[in-house]
């Protein structure tokens, strides 16, 4: 039974044989218990997905011993980071143990024990730095170990300074790989190695984007959903978050929308292109605002933004043609040109700052999914999943994305969320821990 | 959306202390009738049908019986006719109010009660021009007005559309007409985006568009920059750095993300590194980002929509594009990117008249103007990018900024010559001179040394009237700015070809009413050359076959070459034919031999011979070599002008020519009479059968007399309907093409799908030298097409 890609480890289960009667529930409970992830993902990759895989599975499983022997072997040594150096900002996954034995505790070097009582001890680090507790997922098995993943994030450019730390905190001691991705995994390669004498591993960002997408949305089972859509999109009263179950996600098309915006077309968990990519992303939503209104964060764009009116700013297709533009089927409310009144000194001279942040936004995203629709159509695919961080705390953006694919579609396309937004990216790298030996 | 929306300049404060000079601008008023207007956010274009008196030269049999021997063949007279034209104005919407009060004083027609108007202006000056004008103002669809445009441009002008190319040799490559101008992609860059998908004239839909065009550059640059004017803004791009404002792929990665082929100066996020850093960016800077990223983002969604509609021709239109190399760059670049070169980006010469056009057919759709050809009258059309201050900075000193268009209406139905291997492949001229420089400054030298002449020609053909020594120097200013125009702006009317040039200065020699300054000569030159016909006959007839097929030859070689005014080279032709020093074999391109052994063989079923000059030409080399093959059981049918170009014979003067020899020669006579040789008319006033416009020339004349001759066009859509019929019907499977024009200039390469014979004398050293060879050097190119079984 596959599940976003990941096998639940049915040994010591014994249901994985069943396949019928195997529910996505069961799975999920099966895969939190202290099982060979690890054992499982390596097996895939000689697999590679092959009608064999199975019979190798079963093989695998003739005693429960051998397994936690071949696991400990091939554990990673402690601490597990993943990280994601994106053009704005640095995704730093870490995951917590909870299951420490005392003797282990003896055992373990001062730096190790330092660095997980700073990361877990504060929500802030330093002025920017910013740990996400309502994403950690606290009761988390990996490579056999319990735990709790914590997700932190803070702006690329401070990158100087988290090396500085990591060298003051004696990092490079540890002998740990860290797994890396996201461009600034080969931008800044050097200086990890001659600022904090560390060693990357880089990988592929999108390749870290998938897995992290589908190993997060097969553990995640209490709490929140992972994956959400908006109900009734085009109905401002009636529209509500639903948990959506990304099962079979296949074939799917994922929209990452960080500083720029990638699409790929998922067809199966190591069968991906990237379909296109626009430079019209969250860095152009930002920068832009930052020029037009004077503000410096995201959070700070986002507030003006939803105190703003976008109409003020764009021309709508009603300020052309007094309604809708009948003979070719745009309602009057459509925007025929963002930014389209600010041609005119006199409703530049008018329009407010918030209105002007409004605008931003609303351009950016329909233009999203205008191209996330054109794709789709393209690819023939009809689920669509948006992540990166311009969706973080971006509710505005979210429904927005909602409503125009399901209009501009009639209907026929969904758009699909995922809670852990950005992160998916720095837990690709993480997972890929296990193969840096 | 198309429509351009507010601007900041208060067009309603009107200058009215501009003078215009209006008499040039808005032509042939008192004649104007269905007036249309188009007023987008900056401009205004007018559009008005007129009818225009030309004086037209005829020829007309004598009675036979009056012959005598000092008699001339034909009676010349000159005429007047009345030809349809469209006039199309651009001006600035500063000028509105002036213009409509010069058009109100100059308007005679009062028939006229409606003017039909589009673009987002029109009902903002609605009550103006209702107040003005005394016209009820009848709104029409903008995209609807757009795509008629559209349409009818792509059918009715050729080289309505270029691809731009900002560092190549000439920016602008104008594209063969496609016989058949759908389904396209019109993407309309107005103030938003609009894309069309066109499948047929009445059939066609918005597949989508976007919120981000020309409005979003112009409200974004101006919040961004302080700069108020679209044009100001587009200056502000061109010199700024977007880098300094984008992220790149490389600030994000170092360098390039290789494993997916993105370079490191690809922008990976726009406006990107204003989000991060806390200063200052120039007004260049961010206006060049913006720029890039509305570019790339309208060129993607089209590609998006292009494949989604499986559409390779893309049209880019809007005020957005309109005359601006830095938009028409930026979108050009961003269509490579995105479809990797499978697509390209089309832009439309006459871009800015798409929606006049369209208002004025849907006004004037009870002239049914869709049923006839219509060709663009250079005399009367400003030409691409002649206002653009960049550019021309003389010409918009001199003309404010109006742009004109004039089209004329053509007098027959034109098609495809059927025997084209493939009509959509096919390119009439052999030199771009768009493309090629040094071509182009010698023809264009050529062209202005001989204009003295030409001058000359056109006053003695008239010497009854006085008036014409005024009229012929009109011509020569006219003429010599069309040439400067030219010199600074080859693309202004698409590819500039010496056929183009040709045409050029014979819609000027019309404009000021000099209908056929060669025809007296061709009058002298045929009765001349009539009273050597037999004998040149009889001489032929006493050769052996061998000897007669060469001197049949040489004969057409010898009369393309002293095709005019020549007197010695009709002795040359009776006495002394076989001994002219060009006629030495081997040539510079030599298939005699395929063509004597083919002769040996069967003899064809139909030939269709394109006939060239009046004179010896087509008396003593057309008409011998014609007579043989008629001997031989071919029918022939012989091609000429409808209407006169220079000295070629027209085909109402072949008519008088071919009667008269019939006269003379049984075997002539029994053809005719038994329609085995026939006279069609290639349905062009020119040898350039590619216009389909007034007559044009094909020949010019420098003071050291050397003749480029006769650019007899095959192109597709350009043939006479009649013409093509009788192709088809005759299986016509033998084409012959004489003269350095037509078989040089045009057609070199032209693959037609049945056998053709293209022959020629070289007579200017400059051509010869670049084809390898000398003066006098002699073309006889014989080609039998790979598959023989492609006839009729």
């Amino acid at each position: 039974m596959e599940l976003n890609g990941y096998h639940c480890d049915g040994e010591g289960c014994g249901e994985a044989e069943d396949e019928d009667t195997t529910g996505p529930m069961q799975i999920r409970s099966v895969a939190e218990a202290p099982c060979s992830f690890a054992a499982a993902a390596s097996m895939e990759k000689a697999a590679a997905g092959g009608p064999a895989h199975r019979e190798r599975r079963i093989s695998n499983s003739t005693s429960a011993r051998q397994r936690t022997d071949s696991l400990r072997k091939n554990r990673p040594p402690f601490p597990w980071f993943g990280m994601d150096i994106g053009g704005t900002l640095v995704k730093l996954v870490y995951f917590e143990p909870k299951d420490i034995t005392t003797e282990e505790e003896q055992e373990e070097v001062e730096s190790l024990k330092s660095i997980r009582r700073y990361l877990t001890s504060h929500t802030a680090y330093g002025k920017t730095g910013i740990r996400d507790v309502h994403l950690e997922l606290p009761d988390l098995t990996l490579w056999g170990r319990r735990g709790c993943m914590h997700f932190i994030r803070f702006p690329t450019q401070e990158l100087p300074a988290f090396l500085q730390m990591g060298r003051e905190k004696h990092f490079s001691s540890l002998h740990t790989t860290l797994c890396a991705t996201g461009g600034g995994a080969y931008k800044f390669e050097a200086d990890f190695r001659t600022m904090a004498n560390l060693q990357l591993l880089k990988l592929d960002e999108l390749d870290c984007l998938i897995k992290g997408v589908l190993y997060i949305d097969s553990v995640v089972s209490v709490g929140p959903p992972e994956c959400y859509y908006y109900e009734n999109p085009t109905d401002p009263e009636r529209c509500q978050q639903k948990a959506y179950n990304l099962e079979n996600p296949y074939p799917l098309l994922l929209v990452n929308i960080g500083s720029g915006v990638s699409i790929l077309a998922v067809y199966s968990k190591d069968n991906y292109k990237r379909v296109t990519g626009t430079s019209l992303g969250g860095g152009t939503f930002l920068g832009m605002c930052c020029l037009l209104t004077g503000c410096s964060t995201f959070e700070e764009a986002l507030e003006m933004a939803s105190k703003g009116e976008s109409t003020r700013v764009d021309k709508l297709v009603r300020d052309i043609y007094g309604g809708d533009y009948e003979r070719f089927g745009l309602p009057g409310w459509a925007v025929a040109s963002s930014f389209g009144n600010m041609m005119c000194k006199e409703k530049r001279d008018s329009v407010s700052k918030e209105d002007l942040a409004r605008a931003t936004l609303v351009t950016i995203t329909n233009n999203i999914g205008s191209i996330t629709r054109m794709c789709a159509l393209n690819e023939n695919i009809e689920r669509v999943v948006f992540v990166g961080n311009f969706l973080r705390v971006n509710t505005l953006s979210m429904k927005l994305l909602a409503y125009a694919l399901d209009y501009w579609s009639k209907g026929q396309l969904k758009a699909l969320f995922l809670r852990h937004e950005g992160y998916f990216g720095a837990v690709g790298a993480l997972l890929e821990l296990s193969n840096s030996s | 959306m198309a429509t351009p929306g507010g601007t900041d300049r208060a067009s309603h404060s009107l200058d009215k202390s501009i003078t215009l000079p209006p008499d040039e601008i808005f032509r042939n008023l008192e004649n104007a009738k269905r007036f249309a207007i188009d007023i987008g956010g900056s401009l205004t274009k007018l559009a008005y049908y007129s009818t225009v008196q030309h004086k037209v030269a005829k020829v007309r049999s004598f009675d036979h019986t009056a012959k005598g021997d000092g008699e001339p063949l034909y009676e010349i007279s000159v005429q007047e006719e009345i030809t349809a034209r469209l006039h199309f104005i651009k001006f600035e919407n500063t000028y509105i109010e002036t213009c409509l009060d010069f058009i109100k004083d100059h308007l005679v027609n009062t028939e006229t009660k409606v003017i039909k108007a589009t673009g987002g202006g029109a009902h903002k000056f609605k009550d103006l021009i209702e107040k003005k004008l005394k016209l009820k103002v009848d709104k029409e669809d903008e995209m609807t007005c757009l795509i008629k445009g559209c349409n009818f441009v792509l059918r009715n002008i050729p080289h309505e559309a270029f691809v731009y190319a900002k560092h190549a040799d000439s920016e602008f490559r104008f594209q063969n007409t496609h016989p058949d101008i759908f389904p396209y992609l019109l993407v309309n860059i107005g103030s938003g985006v609009s894309i069309v998908k066109v499948e047929s004239e009445d059939k066609y839909e918005r597949i989508g568009g976007s919120s981000i065009g020309g409005g979003t550059f112009w409200g974004l640059g101006a919040l961004l920059t302080k700069t108020k004017r679209f044009d100001e803004l587009l200056q502000l791009a061109s010199k700024g750095q977007h880098t300094n404002v984008d992220m790149l792929v490389k600030d994000i990665y170092g360098g390039a993300y290789g494993s997916l082929g993105l370079t490191g100066d690809l922008i990976a996020s726009s406006f990107g590194k204003s989000a991060t850093a806390d200063k200052e960016f120039s007004k260049e800077d961010m206006a060049k980002s913006l720029l890039h990223m509305i570019s790339n983002d309208i060129g993607q969604l089209a590609c998006l929509y292009a494949r989604l509609h499986n559409l390779t021709r893309v049209y880019f239109g809007g005020f957005f594009i309109r005359g601006h190399p830095v938009t028409m760059h930026t979108i050009t670049y961003s269509i490579n990117f995105f479809t990797k070169g499978e697509v390209q980006a089309l832009f439309l010469r006459h871009e800015g008249y798409l929606g006049a056009i369209g208002a004025f057919l849907k006004g004037a759709e009870e002239d049914n103007p869709n049923q006839y050809s219509w060709g663009e009258n250079y005399a009367g059309s400003s030409g691409l990018m002649s206002v653009s201050p960049d550019l021309n900075p003389m010409q918009r000193a001199r003309s404010g900024t109006f742009d004109m268009l004039e089209m004329d209406r053509l007098e027959r139905q034109l098609v495809n010559l059927p025997l084209l291997q493939d009509p959509s492949s096919y390119i009439p001229d052999t030199v771009d001179l768009t493309e090629d420089a040094l071509a182009r400054e010698y023809w264009l030298y050529c062209f202005e040394e001989a204009l003295d002449g030409v001058v000359k020609r056109a006053v003695a053909s008239q010497r009854d009237q006085p008036e014409a020594a005024e009229r012929a120097e009109k011509f020569r200013q006219k003429y010599r700015h069309k040439l400067q125009t030219l010199r600074h702006q080859p693309f202004a009317y698409g590819s500039l070809t010496v056929r183009s040039l040709l045409d050029t200065r014979e819609h000027c020699l019309n404009e000021f009413n000099f209908p056929d300054p060669y025809s007296k000569i061709k009058q002298r030159e045929n009765d001349m050359a009539l009273k050597y016909y037999q004998k040149v006959v009889k001489s032929l007839e006493e050769l052996s076959w061998d000897q007669r097929q060469f001197a049949l030859v040489r004969g057409l070689l010898a009369g393309n070459v002293f095709d005019w005014g020549a007197k010695a080279c009709c002795i040359v032709m009776v006495v002394n034919v076989y001994h002219c020093f060009f006629i030495e074999r081997p040539w510079l391109v030599d298939a005699y031999n395929q063509w004597i052994e083919r002769l040996k063989g069967p003899p064809h079923k139909c030939a269709l011979f394109f006939v060239d000059n009046s004179g010896m030409d087509i008396i003593l080399g057309v008409f011998p070599f014609v007579r043989e093959l008629l001997i031989r059981g071919t029918e022939v049918v012989l091609a000429s002008n409808s209407g006169p170009a220079l000295n070629d014979v027209t085909n109402s003067e072949l008519q008088i020519v071919t009667e008269r020899i019939a006269a003379m020669d049984p075997v002539i006579q029994a053809a005719v009479k038994e329609d085995r040789l026939t006279l069609v008319q290639s349905g062009s006033s020119s040898p350039c059968l590619d216009l389909r416009s007034l007559p044009s020339s094909c020949k010019f004349v420098t003071n050291t007399v050397f003749f480029l001759l006769h650019l007899f066009v095959l192109t597709s859509s350009r043939l006479d309907k009649v013409l093509a019929t009788v192709v088809r019907e005759r299986s016509t499977d033998l084409v012959v093409i004489e003269g350095m024009g037509r078989a040089i200039h045009t057609n070199y390469y032209a693959m037609l799908s049945c056998e053709s014979l293209k022959l020629a004398v070289i007579k200017n050293s400059w051509l010869a030298e670049r084809l390898g060879g000398k003066i006098f050097s002699v073309v006889f190119k014989y080609e039998v097409p790979s598959k023989t079984q492609g006839q009729y």
